[in-house]
């Protein structure tokens, strides 16, 4: 390998491309991700609250998605997903960024339910024990209590999802949709260079994710020092 | 003594665990009068605090009836045939943990007015005034804006009780309250205790404090395996022991 003409490429490629990594593909890579962790973030609770529930049946029903989700390849649900939505709902007909986003919300929610479910079981049992034993209804011993508590075990775990989510959207390349990825793989398609663009989409995911880390280790600071004001 | 002087019937109590296997619980009857300090002892895995937490059904009874002021509150149903609603019972049973489980994320005054205000619907500053004057009690008055985490041990237990008396509860149910602590912080506890045990408070006390048991007690439980084996007042299970297990049980403790 010739790792002075490779930097030299590199050099060309990032002043005629840098509009399409750190634009476009950035955009479409942090959109994606913004939009997978909130609405994630939506649907994990909804998941979490059920598999906590007193219904047996909602219990199952949760369960049986997070092993799902958890125990196959999230390139696999994509691949489902993208072929299988547009069938099922003919308005996701040609629309693969909505279809990706869709997968990608379902995976995370998954993993987001089991986020939260850990962090509100985290909360020490004699808090509940307290609570319902001063007479408060199972309703306002979870809102005054036990999710003031939990919030701060869920909100860093919900931060590594979104670093996570960030990288995985990688995935989602595979069908086109404009992400980072997508943009390496067409300037290589027409640039036929493979070294140069790969080592250049490594470098923006590796310095969004490092920012991102930086940004969350503040915030889990700030969090524990209003543990002990 | 008459009925009416009754506050907990408990009738036959059972609490198995894994089918049949594990008889925390196997059977026990006795009643709570209104007044009574009543002490329970015995070795660890007897059944006692299975016992006192089933009594504001923390544990939930597999067979038996726990009547509170004269109603089952073991029924899915309530006297009129509603369905029971164990919260409105709760509140009239304080009690006390053997870790305190003061609640980390709310100062002490906050600890003490949350189930008042928002279980009783107290106005916030009658809550508050009536909070500062039960800290006030129990020597606490300059912590009230304080959070559990900086208080010791001893303080903790304190705050648990008043936090308890904040609603006003007909009888305290107090779960080990002295086996988290350092040993010079129990006597601070075991006089708060006292205290309310002179003012006449109904007491049901899980306990290893012996002392405790014979100086404040007016009645006192044996139990063992799950089962009540001996009661009687403090100077008959301390001084003339009738059972066997309970006798070896003192020789051990004393």
């Amino acid at each position: 390998m010739d790792f002075a003409l490779i930097g030299q490429n590199i050099v060309k490629l990032t002043i005629k491309y840098w509009d399409k990594f750190l634009i476009t593909g950035l955009g479409y890579s942090l959109s994606l991700a913004a939009i997978t962790v909130t609405v994630g973030a939506v649907l994990g609770s909804l998941i979490a609250l059920m598999r906590m529930s007193k219904i047996p049946p909602l219990r199952w029903i949760a369960a049986v998605y997070t092993e799902i989700i958890r125990g196959t390849p999230m390139l696999l649900q994509l691949y489902l997903f993208y072929f299988a939505l547009p069938q099922l709902i003919p308005f996701l007909n040609r629309k693969q960024y909505l279809c990706v986003a869709i997968a990608l919300v379902c995976n995370s929610a998954a993993y987001v339910s089991e986020i939260i479910r850990s962090g509100i079981q985290a909360v020490d049992i004699g808090q509940t024990e307290a609570a319902r034993s001063l007479g408060m209804s199972q309703r306002l011993t979870m809102t005054e209590i036990i999710l003031p508590q939990a919030i701060k075990n869920i909100l860093p775990a919900l931060g590594n999802e979104f670093i996570m989510i960030v990288k995985d959207t990688s995935l989602a390349s595979t069908f086109f949709i404009g992400d980072l990825m997508t943009q390496c793989l067409l300037i290589k398609g027409t640039t036929y260079l493979t070294m140069e663009p790969l080592i250049m989409v490594a470098v923006v995911y590796f310095v969004v994710t490092f920012i991102l880390t930086k940004l969350l280790a503040v915030f889990e600071r700030r969090l524990r020092r209003g543990d002990i004001r | 003594m008459a009925t009416s002087d009754k506050l907990i019937e408990v009738k036959d109590l059972k609490k198995y665990y894994n089918g049949e296997t594990i008889k925390a619980l196997d059977g026990v009857s006795v009643d709570i009068n209104r007044g009574d300090v009543m002490v329970i002892i015995g070795p660890s895995g007897s059944g006692k605090s299975t016992f006192l937490r089933s009594l504001n059904l923390l544990e939930i009874p597999t067979a038996g009836h726990i009547i509170f002021e004269g109603v089952d509150i073991t029924q899915k149903k309530g006297p009129d045939g509603k369905k029971l609603n164990i919260d409105l019972h709760r509140q009239k049973m304080g009690m006390v943990f053997q870790h305190f489980n003061l609640f980390p994320h709310k100062t002490i005054l906050q600890n003490m007015t949350l189930a008042p205000v928002k279980v009783k619907g107290v106005p916030q500053a009658e809550a508050d005034a009536k909070a500062m004057e039960l800290l006030a009690r129990v020597g606490l008055a300059d912590r009230a804006d304080a959070y559990p985490i900086q208080l010791s041990g001893g303080q903790k237990q304190r705050v648990a009780i008043v936090r308890a008396l904040a609603m006003e509860p007909d009888v305290m149910l107090f779960d080990e309250p002295t086996s988290a602590l350092d040993p010079e912080m129990v006597g601070e506890v075991l006089d708060v205790m006292k205290r309310l045990a002179r003012q006449g408070m109904t007491m049901v006390v899980v306990t290893h404090e012996m002392g405790f048991a014979r100086e404040v007690g007016n009645r006192v439980l044996f139990m063992d395996e799950g089962k009540l084996v001996e009661e009687g007042s403090p100077d008959q299970i301390f001084n003339h022991p009738q059972n066997p297990r309970l006798q070896d049980f003192l020789s051990k403790v004393l």
